[in-house]
């Protein structure tokens, strides 16, 4: 697929990958080979019917591909972007034995890109208004999923959003030069459209619990508050200036625009040597929100090596090519200060691979008399976070985890509180757009249920 | 949208506004804050709210006309409108009846003060109020003081109002004179810093809210982060009130200079533009 090139790239917030043309995702359809037993299907977290909306695009019958992909995904414009398909459906393509498989992540993104273009084209179609009202808490993809199934089957629902846009990490933290807001607002209009109650500022768990909700206007429940709560590294020096959370970061970047700081009132550091410590996804997309807002050296310092590396194949090739430093085997031991309570450097050692440790990866061991220091003046910790605990605290009868995530029926979707369904990040930890959208799905089918029936 | 009941300078770069918030009204305790955002460019900034009007569900900010946001804020009228609120956040004050209760107030901390002193004497506790500021047009609510608790005892670095001295002086002498079972204060964190030095010896409990730089203000982003008995806490779902003698005031003031650069730049382009009167 053509792309922006590095030096496109590098002052912009533009994406990157500039999508098919209708000639080139025809041709990319056509070597789809229709298996009769789809092994696509299966590698896709939600099953959605790959050969189905392929062979529509094949058949020039964009609209038509864009209906079979909405069936089973919600957001088929921001999954067509930001999902692994490296490690699910195109990880399993029987052309990828011999030849490179089935470019399917892109011609998803054509159908939805197609759809949007046109607008709307894909009418929506409502049951009749069924009368019990339906809370969702969180407006990051598994609460928009469930939300839009739940309008669909005729339910009034409301979503209460934290912040003051709804998104969740589709608009604080992936950037924009990897999902567009303009798809996100889109996908929000459309279920604004749907008759969807959104109300922004709203932090349940704070003032409100879930049986006031419960109790005043709702008749179900459902919890997709994420996991938002960051992870630290807990060395030395993890408060000087200079020092972010990823989440930070990402947030002051993306929802708060601070890239066209002061265009836009929120500042952000635009240090000129900045290191970011982690492997995953949003290290990656740490790393290259730095090295567009001007720094001159960016190191992404994990401790392991690139294989062990969680992050998408893409976003590390991405990185790369736009200059990211990549400093493997390597781990921080102490931020060093400039006096004056700014931070000037990272203390690290350098690491080897041992034995194999629970998470399946080998256990990075530190080389003796291996320390070294990295000059730098913004860190950012983007080791992972876990599930934003608000929630749970105020709710005393929803079973948790040590982890801090909801304990649910996996079938049904179901928390130990009755009336309350929960999914997302909020019940695995922190983990993938289309995983979470598949668990509000789920979890709206499974509420519709007990809504109908009355049984819990 | 919050719409502007009114908006005042109450003293040269003192600001007082109440705006509509119903929801924050129905839910809020004394020590709770908001995080407010002006428009679309705006950044998130946390106020304590200082008071609120169940009848005509407003909320009351004070705020310090320092930097852009507050600059913008300040020139605001009545039908003007707030794009986002956000709260109550942050834990609401322990109330108890401790018995005798010194509250101290710095400068701009003495709005939130007020009604916590006032929930205090409500809850049977003798309460002896002490206000400062550098000088007289940093002085607030003196005079809403005067109905709540024993006394009020106002200072001024200055002298240009009350006595001249720092909160601290008058503190000293009535913890000489009698037992304080607690204290809470509110202001620069200078202040809060040594009437907790002060306390130290004497172990009287002292409670103090820290005004952290935020964004979120719902514990996803660390930003607001303080140590706090040499543990890391977020001041936004932690606090924003702390056992004063935990805190670690001195890394607390270097991390709200954090932006001290880019606040003169942001400062920059809006006064440019003032100046000028061209464009919007």
């Amino acid at each position: 697929m053509p792309e922006l090139t590095p030096e496109e790239r590098k002052n912009n917030f533009a994406e990157i990958p500039l999508g098919y043309s209708e000639e080139t995702a025809v041709l990319e359809a056509s070597r789809c080979i229709q298996c009769k037993k789809p092994l696509c299907v299966e590698g896709c977290p939600v099953n959605i019917d790959i050969p189905g909306f392929i062979k529509e695009i094949a058949d020039k019958k964009f609209l038509k591909a864009f209906e079979v992909l909405k069936k089973d995904n919600m957001l088929p414009a921001v999954c067509g972007r930001v999902c692994p398909q490296e490690s699910q459906c195109e990880e399993v393509c029987i052309l990828g034995k011999k030849f490179e498989p089935v470019a399917i992540g892109k011609l998803e993104r054509f159908a939805a890109d197609y759809e949007r273009s046109i607008e709307h084209a894909a009418g929506a179609e409502i049951e009749e208004k069924k009368d019990k009202k339906v809370a969702i808490i969180g407006s990051g993809p598994a609460g928009l999923s469930a939300a839009g199934d739940l309008a669909g089957e005729g339910y009034q629902v409301t979503i209460f959003e934290a912040l003051h846009q709804p998104g969740g990490v589709l608009v604080y933290g992936i950037p924009e030069f990897r999902l567009p807001k303009e798809i996100v607002d889109y996908e929000i209009d459309s279920l604004k459209e749907k008759g969807v109650e959104i109300v922004v500022n709203r932090v349940i768990g704070m003032s409100e619990t879930i049986d006031d909700l419960l109790d005043n206007e709702f008749d179900a429940v459902f919890i997709g508050s994420g996991a938002g709560l960051p992870g630290f590294l807990n060395i030395p020096g993890e408060n000087l200036k200079g020092v972010y959370s990823a989440n930070e970061y990402l947030t002051r970047a993306n929802l708060m625009k601070a890239y066209m700081f002061p265009e836009y009132d929120t500042p952000i550091i635009k240090g000129k040597n900045i290191a970011i410590f982690g492997g995953g996804n949003v290290a990656m997309d740490s790393a290259r929100v730095a090295a567009r807002l001007g720094a001159e050296n960016v190191y992404l310092v994990y401790r392991r090596s690139r294989e062990e590396m969680p992050a998408r194949l893409e976003e590390i090739h991405h990185a790369e090519q736009e200059g990211i430093n990549f400093q493997l085997l390597t781990n921080p031991v102490g931020f060093t200060d400039d006096t004056m309570g700014n931070l000037a450097g990272v203390e690290c050692l350098r690491m080897e691979l041992g034995e194999t440790d629970d998470s399946g990866r080998r256990r990075p061991i530190p080389v003796e008399d291996s320390e070294f220091v990295l000059a730098i003046d913004v860190a950012i910790i983007a080791i992972g976070s876990s599930p934003n605990p608000v929630i749970q605290k105020s709710t005393a009868d929803l079973d948790t985890t040590k982890r801090g995530t909801i304990v649910i029926d996996e079938e049904t979707m179901k928390s130990s509180k009755p009336g309350v369904f929960a999914g997302g990040d909020i019940v695995s930890g922190a983990a993938t757009v289309i995983e979470a959208m598949g668990a509000g799905r789920k979890a709206a089918k499974s509420i519709n249920d007990y809504l109908t029936t009355g049984i819990w | 949208m919050h719409i502007i009941r009114s908006n005042d300078l109450v003293k040269p770069a003192l600001g007082k506004m109440v705006v509509e918030a119903p929801y924050v009204v129905k839910y809020r305790k004394p020590g709770q804050f908001i995080i407010l955002r002006i428009d679309e460019v705006g950044e998130r900034i946390p106020l304590t709210i200082a008071d609120v009007d169940k009848e005509k569900d407003t909320i009351t900010l004070y705020y310090q006309v320092v930097g852009t946001t507050t600059q913008k804020l300040s020139v605001l009228k009545a039908g003007d409108a707030l794009r986002d609120i956000a709260g109550p956040l942050g834990h609401p004050t322990e109330i108890k009846n401790y018995g005798t209760v010194v509250c101290i107030g710095g400068g701009i901390g003495t709005a939130p003060l007020y009604p916590i002193a006032r929930a205090m004497n409500e809850a049977g506790n003798r309460v002896i109020t002490i206000i400062g500021a550098r000088t007289e047009d940093l002085l607030m609510l003196t005079d809403k003081f005067e109905t709540v608790g024993e006394e009020t005892i106002i200072c001024t670095d200055d002298g240009s109002s009350g006595r001249k001295a720092f909160v601290t002086d008058p503190l000293k002498e009535i913890m000489a004179a009698e037992t304080i079972d607690a204290v809470v204060a509110i202001g620069p964190v200078p202040m809060m810093k040594a009437v907790s030095e002060l306390t130290r010896e004497k172990k009287i409990l002292t409670v103090v809210s820290l005004n952290a730089i935020m964004i979120d203000g719902t514990g996803m982003c660390g930003g607001c982060r303080v140590t706090i008995n040499g543990e890391t806490k977020f001041t936004c779902v932690d606090g924003p009130e702390f056992n004063g003698h935990e805190v670690n005031f001195d890394e607390l003031v270097s991390r709200l200079g954090t932006y001290r650069i880019e606040e003169t730049v942001s400062k920059e382009k809006h006064q440019h533009k003032c100046k000028i009167g061209l464009g919007k």
